[in-house]
């Protein structure tokens, strides 16, 4: 079970999370703008990364946040915690 | 009773002035304090304690420890009884009662023996090949296969007794309490550093224990058993190190979590655990450590030879574990084969104790460094030979031994003359494995040491390191001073302090090095014209000569062959045969075993129960039970409650003698008559505050919110980003940068989960709060038409005329001197209101809103009326919402906004989703008007005849299905609301609700969805 730093509760076990999937990823402005293929871009298709990942994480059984995590997928280390908005660390390679 | 024929006069760790009581297989026998279940059969002279899973062949105890494979025993009776419990790990208690398994009628006469008398027919795969087809005849096969191959019984009743969870932190975990396990606690444990260390057996000193030097006594001090004592003293001492015995550190996950079970009252009779009535039978415990030192030991693996799962074929250490540790002589006349030093020191152990050792049988030809001294002591060693057979049926009676052509070559050839010696105890030792499970759990590398022909660790993954035998360090004095560098050092990386120097070693029990000279001998080949089974995998009954076939198919791949032959997948997860099975592949394939690789260590090490990882959530534990706050009052009023996720709701209130279904049908038409009240608390409730909530609102529902006025309600829709419905509610307008949302009760959670991602993770620039207030208010809908006279009784300061409070309005105000707030909102679609007061009020402004009703013959309704006055309203639920559904299919087209951009709208315009032949939302009333329409019926255009029994019948497209469906007694016909292809255009048209499980079809007329009062006239009255 991973524990995972919650930047504003600290380190909680991976219980207390829930998962949501790949970081970085903005709803488009303009929906109606976009093709179909651009749509489905957005709304479907997600990285399936080895290595170091960019994810969302909600502290559910906490303090309801939800947070950008970076994870490496082989190895479960985790390299940095940021708060939404905020900016990835360099040296990613997601 | 009889006495204990195979009991030797004094020493060992057992206490006689305590002798206990316990049956086997029916039988009375006695043992002493201290003895475990398999130590007390063999003082008993019991040697067949099963039978094999697939051949029914007679088996006896092969280990002392938790890798037995034979010795598996069903363990108490009723509620608590036990499948696949280990003898060899049960503590004896007084009235402990056991079965053997897999054996019918009897241990002794099996009949299911026969099919030894055919094994050669039943090779690896053997089910494969033969039961594969006709498909159709495997559920006859089955029956049998599974009566033949059964393992023990599970329970059939609830465990009574109690598991417990348990979180635990610390700065070092330490796995094993042996010599190198002791010494890692005291020097981590010196540091300050908090320790937690665990040990599966029930006294810490792990091997020590089984050796003649430790067993002391007054009589004898020992200096091993003065260490053990004065370490476990010194330890229990530290406030922070806790130190649990009988506790296995069975998994190692992520992030340095590891899960230990504590066997708390598994060596209790019933009346010792009852004294303390909350001391759980189990723990299981979780625990987050910042290093980890594994001081898991070795086990000592077998050589295969034929015959070699006769009871009485015993390994080494373990014969040696039941003479020391538990004064018990296995056997009366031993033959020890063995590739290394090691089982020297059992055979002059056994000797010792009075058992005569016939021959040492060594396959080294030179033999070890213990074999001059045992010459010396008259033992006949013969060295260069192995044991080709084991004879005897339920008991050893004799081996066969030739000589090794090459020295103790793996693919040796035996050869010369046959040599055989009678005796009733085999010990058998083929070196040692490192216990490296834990290791390799944690994602560590393992690595194959020639040197000593085992597997010990590799990299470490994770912060733990292995110490002692665990990582192939077999002397007690170098486990020790390895046990103290490991602890020292995971202590000091866990931030406390620099190692102090290991304790003074004193003096050293003998200790001969384990490693096998050479190649080992893995297994030896048949005696020319010999055909005995040479077990690798005696719990799973597991050849060298399925193993040989398997290759020969193909499985190269250790991890097919594993499949193939079922090898190592027994409860014990071959902890004394992989190693083996993997050294014979490498020599069919003539590769080195490095290169054949191992396979995966998954936990758990040892089983684990399922009452265990269940804990406390049990029965009415399993999940919270919400109630609303007027519960008390539905249970006196007779409610029979249903559960609606987690909370109660009432279903109907039955009057004295009334049947259910009568009930329901006169409170559903009571409401359109007169008045009723139902509890709807358990709709969700959120508070959405902040200058851009209405905006928020108008990005997450489909309609438009941004003219909602103060004071007004509005039903809304909202879709998920694929553009299907997700839930509906109203939300009002409480005041200027107020609102309040209602949700489904089902979708209470998780509309809230939207609301969060969306404000936090979409659009965070927006100035929006939301808070979930459900259980803040309790909530009653009022719906009839006398509900505004009702309401006029308690809430006179507002003014509930038509024109004052239309329909989707809202008023605050005192309801029964409560404040509150009354919503003019309808799910029936009667004139109807909801009033929210706060919870603590609920039970009260609910007994006043009946009293006040009683002048207009109010009456209560349970969810059943309320769903018959939904559906005959058409409003939609969950049985229409089902997540496949799009607004449009439900008749929401219109209300999507053009004007504005809403999560799901673009996506609802998928060609998918806009399809002319989507199933759309229909009432169906059958064409007779009496007959019930089926639940789930599919709907079709022609009715389904009867289905032939050859087979043949026509396919009948199937164009849509039954979503919910009731007798209406209001309008007194069956109704149903149904999707269905193009179902708007169909309004008229006579189709068929066809249910092959209930096996009638019932024609139906297609209709408008909302079957009372479409113009809503009655809820704007």
């Amino acid at each position: 079970m991973l524990l995972i730093p919650c930047p504003w509760c600290g380190e909680r076990d991976e219980d207390e999370f829930t998962y949501g999937g790949e970081a970085h990823i903005a709803r488009p402005a303009s929906p109606d703008a976009l093709t179909d293929a651009e749509w489905a871009d957005y709304l479907f298709m997600r990285k399936n990364t080895k290595g170091l990942f960019q994810e969302r994480w909600m502290h559910a059984h906490g303090c309801r946040r939800w947070f950008n995590m970076v994870r490496d997928t082989v190895t479960h280390e985790i390299t940095a915690v940021y708060r939404m908005g905020g900016k990835p660390p360099e040296r990613t390679d997601s | 009773m009889t006495g204990q024929p195979f009991r030797i006069a004094e020493g060992g760790r057992i206490d006689r002035a305590k002798p206990l009581t316990f049956t086997f297989d029916g039988r009375a026998y006695q043992g002493f304090q201290g003895d475990t279940l398999a130590s007390a059969l063999l003082a008993n002279g019991v040697r067949v304690v099963g039978r094999s899973f697939k051949y029914h062949r007679p088996r006896g105890i092969v280990t002392a420890g938790s890798e037995e494979p034979n010795a598996l025993v069903q363990l108490r009776a009723g509620g608590r009884t036990e499948p696949n419990t280990r003898a060899t790990c049960i503590e004896l208690f007084d009235g402990l009662s056991a079965e053997s398994q897999n054996r019918w009628p009897s241990v002794d006469f099996d009949l299911h023996a026969l099919t030894g008398l055919f094994s050669r027919f039943m090779p690896s795969g053997f089910y494969y090949k033969t039961f594969k087809w006709p498909a159709w005849m495997w559920m006859t096969y089955e029956k049998f296969i599974r009566h033949a191959a059964g393992m023990g019984r599970s329970p059939t009743v609830a465990d009574p007794d109690r598991y417990d969870h348990r979180y635990g932190h610390c700065d070092v975990l330490i796995a094993g309490a042996g010599p190198a396990g002791l010494a890692a606690a005291l020097a981590a444990g010196r540091t300050g550093a908090r320790v937690i260390v665990a040990d599966e057996r029930c006294e810490p000193g792990g091997s020590l224990l089984d050796h003649a030097a430790t067993q002391g006594g007054p009589s004898a001090p020992s200096a091993a058993a003065d260490w053990i004592a004065q370490s476990v003293a010194e330890l229990e001492a530290m406030p922070e190190v806790t130190l649990l015995r009988r506790c296995t550190v069975f998994g190692y996950y992520d992030h340095n979590m590891l899960g230990l079970l504590e066997q708390v009252a598994d060596h209790q009779s019933q009346s010792q655990s009852k004294a303390d009535p909350f001391q759980p039978r189990q723990r299981l415990w979780q625990v987050r450590a910042k290093q980890v030192v594994l001081a898991t030991g070795a086990i000592e693996r077998p050589i295969v030879f034929a015959g070699n799962d006769r009871p009485g074929v015993m390994l080494a250490a373990a014969a040696r574990a039941y003479v020391n540790r538990y004064g018990v002589r296995p056997g009366n006349r031993a033959v020890v084969f063995t590739n290394n030093d090691s089982a020297y020191e059992a055979a002059l152990d056994l000797a010792a104790a009075g058992v005569a050792v016939a021959a040492i049988v060594d396959c080294r030809a030179e033999g070890g460094a213990l074999t001059e001294t045992a010459r010396a002591q008259g033992m006949d060693c013969l060295t260069g030979y192995a044991v080709v057979a084991a004879k005897g049926g339920k008991r050893v009676t004799g081996v066969t031994v030739m000589a090794l052509a090459e020295d103790g070559d793996a693919g040796g050839k035996v050869t010369g003359g046959r040599r055989a010696i009678a005796c009733d105890l085999v010990c058998v030792s083929g070196g040692w494995n490192p216990t490296v499970h834990l290791h390799s759990q944690s994602r560590g590398k393992v690595r194959f040491d020639d040197a000593i022909a085992a597997f010990v660790p590799g990299e470490s993954f994770q912060a733990e390191r292995s110490a002692g035998a665990a990582r192939g360090t077999f002397a007690t004095a170098a486990c020790r001073a390895e046990g103290a560098a490991a602890g020292g050092e995971a202590a000091r990386l866990a931030g406390f302090g620099d190692t102090p120097p290991p304790a003074p070693s004193g003096d050293e029990p003998r200790q001969a090095a384990l490693a096998p000279a050479g190649a080992p001998l893995w297994s030896v080949p048949q005696a020319p014209g010999g055909h005995g089974k040479r077990f690798v995998d005696q719990q799973h009954d597991v050849t060298a000569e399925d193993v040989a076939l398997a290759v020969r198919e193909g499985y190269h791949s250790v991890e097919h062959l594993k499949r193939y032959t079922t090898l190592g997948m027994a409860t014990d997860q071959g902890r004394t045969s992989n190693v083996i099975g993997l050294a014979i592949l490498a020599q069919l394939l003539g590769k080195d075993i490095a290169a054949v690789g191992a396979t995966t260590f998954r936990p758990p090490y040892t089983p684990v129960c399922l009452g265990a990882i269940t804990g406390r959530e049990t029965g009415r534990h399993f999940a919270p039970t919400r109630r609303s706050a007027m519960h008390p009052w539905h249970q006196a009023r007779g409610a029979r409650f249903v559960a609606a996720g987690m909370w109660l709701r009432p279903q109907f209130y039955a009057r004295p003698n009334e049947a259910m279904m009568d009930a329901i049908h006169r409170e559903a038409k009571h409401v359109r008559q007169h008045v009723g009240m139902v509890d709807v608390s358990t709709l969700g409730k959120i508070d959405i505050q902040g200058p851009d909530a209405a905006e928020f609102l108008n990005r997450v529902y489909i309609n438009g919110f941004k003219k909602l006025e103060t004071g007004r309600c509005r039903y809304g829709v909202m879709l998920r980003e694929d553009g299907l419905v997700f839930d509906d509610g109203t939300v009002t307008r409480l005041s200027e940068n107020r609102y309040l949302m209602t949700t489904t009760t089902a979708h209470a959670g998780p509309v809230m989960a939207h609301l969060e991602y969306h404000l936090q993770v979409t659009w965070p620039e927006l100035k929006v709060h939301v808070v979930s207030v459900t259980e803040e208010w309790s909530a009653i809908a009022i719906a009839g038409p006398h509900s505004r006279a009702v309401l006029e009784r308690v809430a006179g300061g507002i003014d509930m005329s038509n024109r004052a409070f239309p329909f989707m309005g809202f008023r605050q105000g005192a309801v029964a001197g409560v404040p509150g707030r009354v919503f003019r909102i309808s799910f029936s679609g009667e004139l109807a209101y909801e009033i929210n007061v706060p919870a603590d009020h609920g039970l009260f402004v609910w007994e006043a809103m009946m009293e006040a009703g009683g002048a207009f013959d109010i009456i209560p309704y349970g969810t059943e009326a309320m769903s018959i006055l939904r559906t005959e309203k058409g409003h939609v639920v969950g049985g229409e919402i089902d997540g496949r559904t799009s607004a449009d299919d439900l008749g929401f087209g219109r209300m999507m906004s053009q004007a504005k951009d809403f999560i799901g709208k673009h996506s609802a315009r998928r060609p998918g989703l806009v399809d002319g032949h989507r199933q759309q939302l229909v009432g169906l009333t059958p064409t007779d008007r009496k007959t019930r329409i089926p639940r789930g019926a599919r709907i079709v255009a022609e009715p389904i005849g009867q289905v032939p029994k050859s087979g043949a019948a026509t396919p009948v497209g199937m164009i849509g299905a039954v979503t919910s469906q009731c007798y209406s007694p209001n309008l007194d016909t069956p109704i149903a609301l149904a999707l269905v292809e193009r179902g708007r255009d169909r309004h008229g048209e006579i189709l068929y609700a066809a249910s092959p499980v209930a096996g009638i079809t019932v024609p139906v007329t297609v209709r408008d969805p909302v079957f009372i009062d479409p113009q809503g006239e009655r809820l704007r009255g």
